[in-house]
């Protein structure tokens, strides 16, 4: 599953992440390794974006971007 | 006296700014949104000037991502920075140690200051500095930017780690044996080559070239062999493990990591899924309200007070002295003409800016990134790029400087060539005037349907550009969402004189310059001092109006005005108060109680339609030499730069005309 397909107010774990290049490293800076806890706070009005938290801060990501990251 | 050099880093959104202004007493701007400041600023502590501080754009990393990251990333590797002061967000510690374990891996004496402690107290929570100081083997100080606790501490420990850093020793972090063999195995090759001019430690390059920074890379040609990115990944995951360890030794917290804050109570309403739009649409409105109905009421008093205390005041002082009346029509038509029919509109600048201020200290223009995100992601840009076009309502100058938070180069020229289309504060006044004249009733509809106007047009470019100039790729999407904060009042005063400052210079500068230049081609040509329509400016003027026949204003006096306005678009309002006041006599204007009494004169030279397709005109032609300057600053090229000048100057003309047509067929 990715994390595109979580529903809102769950919590889950970070697997894997399938980004390459400059933006994996950028997840990665962020905080995005396996065995991570993402909360899912919420979607935007339109839909998308979505609000997560992680390592105590929140963050907005897209739901493409979320497509990249492995969860359970 | 030697010159010590202290290098200010730290995450978006930390506080670098606001400790830089507390040690410095500078004023420079801060907000709460991640990317507020996106050059280096230099500064000399108040205190002591033997230290020099450099504040520096925020990173979440030394592998540098977008350019304000590139810039810190190189200044603190490249430069003479002495010591590293990495102020940490205390209430956000483990995302925010992630570049205090790059910033000792670099070997530069590292100080951590742990921001916003306040804050930490108020969520209940406690730190164990001492602890966390001898975990990472740097010094560590709780301060609070904002109120300046603990920031002379920080600055004795600067002093200090300064006078023994030729005893420093670099705190080297381990990682697992597996990595650390990988390190040294390049650590030795990198060393082989012998470098010119490398101030970098090897075991430093070795690890930046594992986390596969491209830049790095390009300085040392060693093919890394790094299957699918397992070992850079390793990498990171090490250090965040480190981390791990740390905070929980440090950090005693009772808070649940998904646990509601009152952040997010506020944020359920503001980016709630009904109301999150509603509420973003009446926060904008609320933005106008502010600054044509509030500042309105201020305008009005010291339009008054130009016109029924300043003007007759001058006048019957210089009629005393029995001025030659040259010098007094100089002094009434062009000086107080001009700067005064500019400066009477400086309530609404300082209430506009008032708002923006609000909206950016409060954290909300990232919320604003966050629930427009999808609109912008269908003309190909991210939410992050509403943020400049917001703050160009105010002036596109720091706007487009603002575009820097961007990642992606062509993403931020779109972002860039849109901008001026954004209405900015200097236009405001030439709607005020010109609706007031020619829209009595409706000034407000008039003016907003210029702003939304703009917008429009932005929004068409920026989707042809996405389209044909800048095509590429959709850049991803992934922003922090800072708390929401009370605005501190300090910085908020701070920003509003920056701005009321700034703009009684421009009217005492720029505009009272041109107010006199004008004055002057509007009462002279080579044979002396003629009347207006035998004038330089009448002659300069008439060359060129006939290209705006088309668009119903081709009388010169329009022409004139829209030249003057390159200089700065307040001067298009200081130009027709000089052209239109000079037809009347002192006298008559004086009576009419206003500095605007030369309004009856305009409802000669246009109709309601030519007079709003001039100020479509105005809304969308060429942004004003300050603009044109950041533009080239921005791209770094002429050709760009020319390019903004005339695709803006083009789109002006055809909208104007298609609006003069229109309008023409219906009324």
């Amino acid at each position: 599953m990715t994390l595109k397909e979580v529903e809102k107010k769950r919590i889950v774990i970070i697997k894997k992440v399938n980004a390459e290049g400059a933006f994996k490293r950028r997840l990665l800076d962020m905080g995005f390794i396996p065995g991570t806890k993402i909360y899912i706070e919420k979607y935007a009005p339109m839909g998308d974006p979505m609000e997560i938290k992680l390592k105590g801060y929140s963050l907005s990501l897209r739901h493409s971007e979320a497509d990249l990251i492995e969860v359970e | 006296m030697e010159i010590c050099t202290v290098a200010l880093a730290g995450n978006p959104n930390s506080g670098k700014t606001t400790l830089f202004n507390a040690l410095t007493g500078s004023r420079h701007s801060v907000g709460n949104w991640p990317g507020v400041t996106v050059e280096k600023k230099h500064g000399k502590v108040k205190a002591n000037k033997s230290i020099e501080v450099v504040d520096l754009p925020g990173t979440y990393s030394l592998t540098a991502y977008s350019m304000e990251e590139r810039i810190a990333r190189n200044y603190i590797v490249e430069d003479e920075v002495d010591v590293v002061v990495n102020i940490i967000d205390a209430t956000n510690l483990e995302r925010n140690l992630f570049l205090t374990l790059q910033l000792i891996e670099l070997g530069k004496p590292v100080i951590l200051a742990l921001n916003m402690m306040d804050e930490v107290e108020k969520n209940g929570e406690k730190i164990k500095i001492k602890k966390l100081s001898e975990e990472l083997g740097i010094p560590v100080v709780g301060i609070s930017a904002l109120t300046g606790d603990g920031v002379q501490n920080l600055l004795d420990l600067v002093l200090k780690t300064y006078d023994e850093k030729d005893e420093y020793n670099l705190k080297v972090l381990t990682y697992s044996e597996k990595i650390e063999s990988r390190i040294n195995e390049l650590a030795q090759e990198i060393g082989k080559l012998n470098l010119e001019n490398n101030r970098y430690p090897n075991r430093w390059l070795a690890l930046k070239l594992i986390e596969g920074d491209s830049e790095i890379n390009e300085k040392i040609k060693i093919k890394i062999d790094d299957d699918k990115g397992l070992i850079e990944e390793k990498l990171v995951e090490e250090k965040y493990k480190k981390i791990g360890i740390i905070v929980k030794d440090t950090l005693e917290t009772k808070r649940k990591f998904n646990e509601f804050t009152s952040s997010d109570r506020i944020d359920k309403i503001l980016t709630n899924k009904l109301y999150g739009l509603p509420i973003f649409g009446l926060t904008m409105y609320m933005v106008f309200w502010l600054t044509f109905n509030i500042g309105g009421i201020f305008m009005d008093l010291l339009d008054g007070f130009i016109a029924n205390t300043a003007q007759p005041g001058v006048e019957s002082f210089l009629m005393s002295m029995n001025t030659a009346s040259w010098l007094q029509s100089l002094i009434i038509d062009g000086i107080i003409g001009g700067v005064g029919g500019v400066l009477m509109f400086l309530p609404n600048i300082v209430f506009l800016f008032l708002a923006i201020s609000l909206l950016e200290d409060t954290g909300y223009m990232a919320r604003v990134a966050f629930i427009l995100d999808k609109a912008m992601k269908k003309i190909g840009l991210s939410g992050k790029a509403f943020i400049p076009m917001i703050m160009g309502f105010g002036c596109n100058v720091p706007a487009i400087i603002a575009t820097r938070t961007l990642e992606n180069e062509k993403d931020r020229m779109i972002a860039i060539l849109i901008n001026p289309f954004m209405s900015c504060g200097a236009r405001l006044p030439v709607y005020v005037l010109l609706s007031t004249a020619f829209f009595p009733g409706n000034e407000a509809l008039v003016t907003f349907s210029l702003y939304i106007l703009g917008f429009i047009i932005a929004i068409i470019m920026a989707f042809i550009f996405k389209k044909t100039l800048f095509a590429g790729e959709v850049t991803p999407f992934i922003m922090e969402l800072p708390p929401y904060r009370m605005p501190s009042f300090k910085n908020i005063a701070l920003k509003l004189w920056i701005r009321v400052k700034d703009y009684i210079v421009k009217a005492g500068s720029v505009i009272f310059v041109a107010s006199v230049v004008v004055w002057f081609i509007l009462g002279y040509n080579f044979s002396g001092a003629v009347g207006i329509n035998e004038s330089f400016g009448a002659s300069l003027g008439k060359a060129i109006a006939p290209i705006f026949s088309p668009l119903g204003f081709g009388n010169w006096q329009a022409t004139l005005s829209l030249l003057a306005g390159l200089l700065a678009k307040e001067v298009v309002i200081s130009n027709m108060a000089i052209i239109y006041g000079l037809g009347e006599s002192v006298a008559d204007a004086a009576l009419e109680g206003s500095a605007t009494g030369f309004l009856p004169t305009l409802n000669l030279a246009f109709t309601q339609v030519s007079a709003y397709a001039f100020m479509v005109f105005i809304l969308l032609y060429t942004p004003c030499v300050a603009v044109i300057g950041t533009i080239k600053r921005e791209t770094k090229s002429w050709k760009w730069t020319g390019f903004s000048v005339m695709y803006q100057l083009v789109v002006a003309w055809v909208v104007a005309f298609i609006i003069y047509r229109i309008g023409m067929m219906i009324f």
